[in-house]
């Protein structure tokens, strides 16, 4: 049974769709990258699965069942309007917090000691949000979001504004989370955090679901039948390659659609040349955000 | 707040008694001088702790005071009989003539010109002719236990001033709470974790706790400020009653209230940008509840159960400050009690919904208020 499951969900505006149509699943340990455009559509589409915003149309589903107030306990909710009470302490904001989302005041105090402990936060405990600084704020936005243990996880745009260091930080929780058996679902601009991060992705653009699926088969489905070629000795003419291109020391051969890779590189082997990388390659998740939503 | 008001009044009574003191005190009871032109003004000298010193000419009276051997004087002249005129002389910037000197002179001229002319029993009645009771019956015509007028009005008014603090108060704290959790973005955590309802809910009732503590406060103060009041200044607040039947209904009518405008404040305070912009739409929408004090006060104070008073009773707007008037002014009938109570309720139940849904649709969103187009377009499609 998937954790999150969003069937044919569509909201309008006036007379403009921004969610037409949408569906999904995310299933137990898996991470769903949400991306698109700016106005494409995903913040709607996050806010109706917290049921923040009433779709026209299609249902959401948390754990199999339609989403309540009960369910949202099972949900960790990162927004990307981030907010915290500014004049309360960093323990109180998580204690109460956790408590919204019925978790004990003890078990809560527990868990925030943990949490704060695993990021380097405990010396700040004791301080007052409007005194932490941006990063540190932003730490403890994601500490609320999961300071429950939600099955569920919802992160939009975790990574803005955050250091390489405290990205990597969340990069680590989030994977931890994954591997515990959480459902997450991934909404940022920043191609290569999905691309480290997703096991799926959904593209969606003006509402509508333009690419949805494994992360690997989609960047297979826009592979550009090349390899990828770090070399020495003289490459001369190759069967089959029909261009070459060299970039940052490597060497990409585009290869016409009869012939393989493996044909490529025994030509390669048997002429002498020293071969030191050969592999097949896959268009960045970028390149193909760029070539779907029609901005190349 | 809550303390700041029984602290003015505590602090009210305390310079009254202070003033008080001030006047009793020694030395300070005024020696009047007078200069009788006319003759025979010359018994009757001690009124109360005043007295009355003759002289013969305004200039002596005039050194007189110059010397400070008397406060002030006045003079009646030759043709004091015919005109009624009194001119009188001190050194004092004064706003009016005490009145506590005018009556003392009042009752000295009273005293002098009547003297030998009728008996003494006479005399007195003519310095005080009635002290008027107004006695109410009831339909039975047994008297009455709510014998109306000011002192019976006091405490509907009581009511309605509590009932307009607890209002600005609440809206104060509600908008000021609500503004700050839309300027730091924590609206979307928390209704990730409850629903509008839920959190509309939660605000009315904690500000309703608190606004009751409030309520309770002010209360007491008014009691014993009453008391206090009553034995030092007296007059109306002596006579302060408060039938059952009008502080039951005093009671169901804050309750109402309070909650009706709350969640009027809740829906505003969820559509405007901030606190600034949604206090004054709650002004706009709130100041129709002040409105019957001054329609009853002004137009319908001789004939509260004009149509017009019905109707302000109805509406749930203006119903509770109308029902507090007009139970200081009349019996109102049951029928209006109980279509008004139904409606106020109606009145609730609906603003939640409503409030409920803008807090679904407006909490979200940020940067400018909505204009009343707006505002109905997001409701019917949120």
């Amino acid at each position: 049974m998937p954790f999150v499951e969003v069937n044919h969900v569509s909201k309008t505006y006036g007379d403009r769709a921004v969610v037409n149509d949408v569906s999904f699943d995310v299933g137990e340990g898996e991470i769903l990258g949400l991306i698109g455009p700016n106005g494409a559509g995903k913040t709607t589409t996050i806010r109706i699965m917290m049921d923040l915003i009433r779709p026209d149309s299609g249902e959401v589903k948390i754990l199999g069942k339609r989403l309540d107030e009960a369910a949202k306990s099972s949900i960790g909710y990162l927004p990307e309007e981030r907010g915290l009470y500014l004049n309360m302490t960093v323990t109180e904001s998580l204690i109460y917090l956790a408590s919204l989302k019925g978790m004990e005041v003890h078990r809560a105090t527990t868990r925030t000691d943990e949490l704060l402990a695993r990021v380097d936060l405990l010396p700040h405990k004791q301080k007052k949000i409007k005194e932490l600084s941006r990063g540190m704020g932003q730490f403890v936005q994601f500490l609320v979001t999961i300071i429950h243990e939600p099955r569920v996880v919802i992160l939009d745009e975790p990574f803005a504004n955050l250091d390489p260091v405290n990205t990597q930080l969340i990069k680590d929780m989030v994977l931890e989370l994954r591997n515990r058996g959480r459902a997450i679902v991934l909404s940022t601009h920043r191609m290569n955090d999905i691309e480290e991060l997703c096991d799926r992705i959904l593209m969606i653009d003006e509402g509508y679901t333009v690419l949805y699926g494994d992360l690997a088969e989609i960047k297979a489905r826009y592979r550009n039948n090349s390899v990828l070629l770090e070399y020495e000795g003289d490459l001369g003419e190759v069967n089959g390659v029909v261009r070459r291109q060299d970039h940052n020391g490597r060497t990409e051969l585009f290869l016409d659609s009869e012939t393989m890779p493996q044909q490529v590189l025994s030509q390669l082997l048997q002429r002498g040349v020293t071969v030191s990388r050969f592999e097949v390659a896959t268009p960045p998740l970028n390149d193909i955000f760029l070539q779907v939503v029609g901005r190349d | 707040m809550t303390v700041v008001f029984p602290l003015v009044g505590f602090a009210a009574i305390g310079i009254y008694l202070i003033v008080q003191g001030v006047g009793i005190g020694a030395g300070t009871i005024p020696v009047i001088g007078y200069v009788d032109e006319v003759g025979g003004f010359s018994d009757y000298t001690t009124q109360g702790d005043l007295t009355f010193l003759p002289f013969d000419t305004q200039q002596e009276a005039t050194s007189a005071l110059l010397t400070g051997k008397i406060d002030e004087y006045f003079v009646i002249p030759e043709d004091y009989l015919l005109t009624g005129a009194i001119p009188r002389f001190s050194l004092e910037k004064e706003l009016e003539v005490p009145a506590n000197i005018q009556s003392a002179m009042v009752s000295f001229l009273q005293s002098n010109l009547l003297e030998g002319q009728t008996t003494p029993e006479i005399a007195a009645r003519v310095k005080s002719p009635m002290l008027l009771s107004n006695i109410r019956l009831d339909e039975s015509g047994n008297i009455a236990q709510d014998q109306g007028g000011v002192e019976a009005f006091l405490v509907p008014m009581i009511f309605g001033f509590l009932l307009v603090m607890s209002i600005g108060a609440s809206s104060g704290y509600l908008l000021q709470g609500l503004g700050e959790e839309k300027e730091n973005r924590i609206m979307e955590v928390l209704l990730s974790s409850v629903s509008p309802r839920q959190l509309l809910t939660g605000k009315i009732l904690g500000l309703g706790a608190a606004g009751l503590v409030q309520v309770v406060i002010w209360l007491a103060s008014v009691i014993i400020l009453a008391r206090l009041a009553s034995n030092v200044v007296g007059g109306v607040l002596a006579g302060l009653q408060i039938p059952g039947n009008m502080l039951f209904l005093g009671i169901v009518y804050f309750i109402l209230g309070y909650l009706f405008f709350a969640v009027i404040e809740a829906g505003m305070g969820a559509i405007g940008a901030n606190a600034k912009e949604s206090q004054q739409m709650v002004v706009a929408l709130v100041l129709p509840a002040v409105l019957p004090f001054y329609i009853f006060i002004i137009f319908l104070r001789d004939n509260p159960n004009n149509v017009v008073g019905t109707i302000l009773t109805l509406i749930p707007v203006t119903a509770p400050m109308s029902v507090f008037i007009r139970l200081g002014l009349s019996e109102i009938p049951l029928w209006e009690l109980l279509v008004s109570i139904g409606l106020m309720i109606a009145g609730i139940v609906g603003g939640i919904f409503l409030a409920a849904k803008a807090f679904r649709v407006f909490l979200l969103m940020y940067g400018k208020t909505p204009s009343p187009r707006e505002i109905v377009r997001y409701l019917r499609e949120g």
